[in-house]
């Protein structure tokens, strides 16, 4: 996307992405000269491919790393980091604006920096990206190539020029903004997430293209510092996937906070008239064309599979990415994938759990599944929505009968005297056990809430144990704990209270 | 405001008061050229067909209550099903219906669809129960109650619901002439089980025997504020098909893996609306154990406001739900006498409080859309805050229904013994209870199918 046609400015653009360049991609880095096969070749040097590498290098494995742009990956550069950290700073925004509910004074005029916020955000990504810097990977004994990699061969890999030769590789290459296929919209200019970040004033008319994860958190950031945001959404709801009642309430706080809300809307066409962008919004047959400064999108993530000659190794891939089967292992089987390029869930805690399976699996006969994964994630919008294992329609599809313990957080206590008390926690359990199948949290910080879940899940403990679990007082993951002690309540039959009711009236005698 | 002082009127008093008053509106608003019933009272205000549906279920009700002759109810059910029996069908973008199934709403005249909206298949659905109501009501054998029969027969036979389903296992939430099928159906529990049972029965395109298996298999069983209830935000997705089927003691699949039945639910769904109203975490203006009752109505309008430091943001017409929202402070006060049948001490209780408290809001025991006291002397609003203008009539229908249902189960009676229900309802898998037993002629009633 060329920056000629938005208002983000060209990358590098201050001193700290020039600081950031500099770590993750050197501009006078000397690759290495290979010597022999390497134990691991991994392509691609985002959270995948760097716990890969590093996990493999600790072992003794003779690792090479190869890394076309800036080491990192979408999640440092363009992704996780720099989202959240552009968040916080539109949440102090909202928590100014909203200090009469907390009993402080609002201030008058809340002027809105946005640059400085951006600042902020790119001093954070350079701090972060430190910790794998070129240098720091290759002391810690990574043979770090920067160029582009191909496969030559089922055991060789011609990365910048020189030949690598593998006894295993991995593919960890990632996944870019998909875009909506949208008449006009490359003529007119558009942001994703590769250039959002790059902006260096905030959009008084802004169009968010799309209700997804990334959809949701820009829109709602975007509202908080002022813009006028559309949020244009073709389903009925947001976060396709996601429970109904979480997107009912996400959809709620985004029209509260100012969004305009447009669901069962698509966006058909898009141009450019006196420098201002018309987008064509329609819904039920009606048209309604919108005047904005800039247009959000990127309506899912597509793998970054094309230039790798695949073929040439016989790994066999489509658009939905690198095909593997339960181990990670493609269909040449000393080469492997994890993360985004071949993963349904890209996420970065994803991307880097599979890298950890490759590891055992490619280089010590391991046999870890990645259908075994318990993997949780959350959307990083105000209320947070984070879900782990399975939903109640997926489990009642496979014949599981499900049952759901819901609180509310306004009775969580801490969650009112925070002021935060929009959402809930949903424990699912098999009916008639207490097998947890999964659980959806909506809460201000439900994506640290649902780590108590996960590692339920995880260790096989069920929602009665999960019960007698003692939290300090008043925590909202209190709201966990409530949902194990309603799933204790049902399970005190009428037969039981009868009998303790018996065993106590006997004791009082 | 109430012309005669509610504390000094018995239960049964208030309610016939209110009943009556409901169904006036049919008779104020109802076209009996053609039948068709306005959507609101408002000036200008189209036809729905779902109104009309409601129309032809009351009907009955105020010829057994002695609020309408007999004759005159035939009359104005007959006119109806003429008019829908005659009217333009077609893919076109001027008709009244397509393959059987109506336009949500008409031109209140000419009968043909208004503001470009979709052909409804739940409304098809509210439409069809009236219809069928009016079939197995009007049993004498004379010539207009003769027509009545055939051309409720008629009219339900000709929809087509296997084509409402498109490619899926559940049934299409509408359609339009350009753009076909809304690309969204059904996900969760809602009011929708007449439009399976509806379908299902069908015997001449009935929906695929497991469309209803496809809905059903969103439905979330949840324990919330210590009830176990098959989650249904809105009060009305706990009521309207249960204005026509009496699901107590009958289940389907699914209320025998969690044994309980629909109608369990609906109360214990009723008494979630009052715990939420007693929470109020909104801090809402009025909201307490007797003033609750959120459903899909009329509200204040979209604006965004600041009450007591919150930020807020209303909304018009729109569906809210309690718990998980949305909500805007705006009370449907016909919600908790819809559900009379279900819990009936606690909504006779919101009943009074709502005369006592709120009797400007009510107008010769007629109940509007919906009232927000949270908007009390702000912007505009007097000192109850904003009320809904008019009346529409979904909510006087619901009420005339569920309070008839609550004194004397005659709409469930007329249903009981439709040979159409019943079969819809074993092919979706309901069994037990009344089902078990034979159907026998209800008052009023024969069997028609």
């Amino acid at each position: 996307m060329s920056h000629e046609k938005t208002r983000a400015a060209a990358f590098p653009v201050d001193r700290n992405d020039a600081e950031l360049i500099r770590g993750a991609h050197p501009p006078h880095w000397r690759n290495p000269d290979p010597t022999g096969p390497y134990n691991l070749v991994v392509i691609g040097a985002g959270p995948a491919g760097l716990t890969a590498a590093r996990e493999a290098a600790s072992l003794g494995a003779k690792v090479a790393l190869i890394e076309r742009s800036l080491i990192g990956g979408v999640c440092i550069n363009v992704g996780c980091i720099p989202s959240k950290a552009v968040i916080r700073t539109a949440r102090l925004y909202a928590d100014m604006r909203d200090a009469g509910n907390f009993g402080g004074d609002t201030p008058k005029h809340v002027r809105v920096d946005f640059q400085r916020a951006m600042t902020r955000m790119r001093q954070i990504r350079q701090r972060i990206s430190r910790a794998d810097s070129a240098e720091s990977l290759a002391s810690g004994g990574i043979d770090l190539y920067f160029g582009e990699a191909r496969f030559s061969g089922p055991d060789s890999i011609l990365a910048a020029g020189q030949t690598l030769h593998f006894r295993k590789a991995l593919v960890a290459t990632g996944a870019h903004a998909r875009l909506p296929t949208i008449p006009g919209l490359t003529e007119a200019g558009y942001l994703s997430n590769e250039t959002m970040f790059d902006l260096a004033e905030c959009p008084r008319r802004l169009l968010v293209i799309g209700g997804g994860q990334l959809g949701c958190e820009m829109a709602q950031a975007f509202c908080l510092f002022g813009a006028n945001v559309i949020l244009a959404q073709r389903d009925p709801m947001f976060l396709p996937g996601e429970e109904r009642d979480a997107a009912q309430i996400l959809s709620d706080a985004l029209a509260r906070e100012g969004v305009e809300v447009r669901l069962n809307t698509e966006v058909v066409a898009v141009r450019t008239v006196g420098g201002k962008k018309l987008a064509d919004l329609v819904r039920d047959e009606e048209t309604t064309t919108i005047s904005v400064d800039e247009i959000v999108t990127g309506i899912g993530r597509s793998p970054n599979v094309d230039g790798l000659d695949l073929e040439n190794a016989g790994v066999v891939y489509d658009a939905n990415g690198v095909k593997v089967d339960d181990y990670l292992r493609t269909t040449n089987p000393r080469i492997y994938a994890a993360g985004d390029v071949c993963l349904e869930h890209k996420f970065t805690h994803t991307a880097e759990a599979t890298a950890r399976i490759v590891v055992r699996n490619a280089l010590f006969f391991g046999r870890g599944k990645l259908s075994e994964l318990v993997v949780p994630w959350c959307t990083y919008t105000d209320p947070e929505i984070a879900h782990v294992g399975l939903y109640p329609t997926e489990a009642r599809q496979n014949g599981v009968p499900v049952k759901t313990y819901t609180v509310l957080m306004h009775d969580v206590a801490r969650a009112l005297t925070d002021g935060e008390e929009e959402g809930f926690v949903k424990i699912h359990v098999r009916e008639g056990s207490d097998r947890i199948l999964g659980a959806t949290v909506v809460a201000a910080h439900a994506g640290e809430m649902i780590n108590a879940v996960s590692l339920a899940i995880r260790s096989g403990m069920g929602l009665h144990a999960l019960a007698d679990v003692i939290h300090p007082f008043p925590m909202q993951a209190q709201g966990i704990k409530m949902a194990a002690d309603a799933y204790r309540r049902t399970r005190l039959t009428s037969f039981w209270k009868q009998l303790a009711g018996r065993w106590l009236a006997w004791s009082r005698r | 405001m109430l012309k005669v002082d509610p504390t000094s009127l018995s239960d049964d008093d208030l309610l016939d008061r209110y009943q009556q008053s409901a169904f006036d509106y049919f008779l104020e608003n109802v076209n009996p050229d053609n039948g068709l019933v306005a959507d609101t009272s408002r000036p200008n205000s189209p036809a729905s067909i779902a109104v009309v549906g409601f129309a032809l279920s009351c009907y009955p009700i105020g010829v057994e209550r002695g609020w309408m002759a007999r004759e005159a109810a035939a009359k104005l059910t007959l006119a109806a099903l003429r008019f829908f029996w005659t009217s333009t069908q077609g893919n076109g973008d001027d008709v009244t219906g397509h393959k059987g199934f109506y336009y949500h709403f008409l031109d209140m005249r000419t009968g043909r669809r208004v503001w470009r909206c979709e052909l409804s298949m739940v409304d098809t659905a509210l439409l069809m129960a009236g219809v069928l109501v009016a079939g197995a009501y009007f049993s004498s054998d004379g010539e207009d109650e003769r027509e009545i029969r055939e051309l409720a027969e008629a009219l339900y036979r000709r929809v087509d619901w296997r084509w409402a389903q498109g490619r899926t296992p559940t049934l299409r939430q509408g359609w339009k002439p350009k753009s076909g099928f809304l690309h969204y159906g059904w996900e969760g529990y809602n009011e929708a089980t007449i439009l399976y049972v509806l379908s299902m029965a069908s015997p001449d395109s009935p929906s695929s025997d497991d469309s209803y298996v496809g809905w059903t298999a969103t439905y979330q069983w949840e324990n919330i504020y210590g009830y176990d209830v098959l989650y249904g935000g809105p009060l009305f997705m706990h009521q309207f098909s249960h204005a026509w089927i009496d699901f107590a003691g009958i289940r389907d699949a699914f209320m025998r893996e969690k044994n309980s039945d629909y109608f369990e639910n609906s109360r214990r769904s009723t008494y979630l609306h009052r715990d939420y109203a007693r929470r109020n975490p909104y801090g809402y203006g009025g909201y307490d154990e007797n003033l609750w009752g959120l459903s899909a109505g009329d509200g204040p309008g979209g604006f965004r406001a600041s009450i007591e430091r919150r930020p807020h943001r209303f909304s018009g017409y729109a569906a809210r739900g309690a718990p998980f929202g949305p909500d805007d402070g705006t009370i449907a006060p016909w919600s908790c006498l819809a559900s009379l049948p279900f819990a009936p001490d606690i909504c006779l209780a919101a009943l009074r409080h709502l005369g006592d408290r709120y009797a400007d809001v009510i107008d010769n025991f007629r109940l509007p859309s919906g009232f927000n006291p949270t908007l009390a002397n702000r912007r505009k609003f007097g000192r109850h805050g904003w009320v809904s203008e008019g009346y529409y009539g979904l909510d006087q229908g619901i009420v005339v229904m569920m309070i008839e249902n609550h004194r004397s189960r005659l709409i469930w009676g007329l249903m009981r013994s439709n040979q159409h229900i019943r079969r819809g309802l074993g092919k979706a898998g309901f069994a037990g209870g009344w089902l078990s037993q034979p159907a026998s002629p209800a008052p009023g009633g024969r069997d028609v199918a």
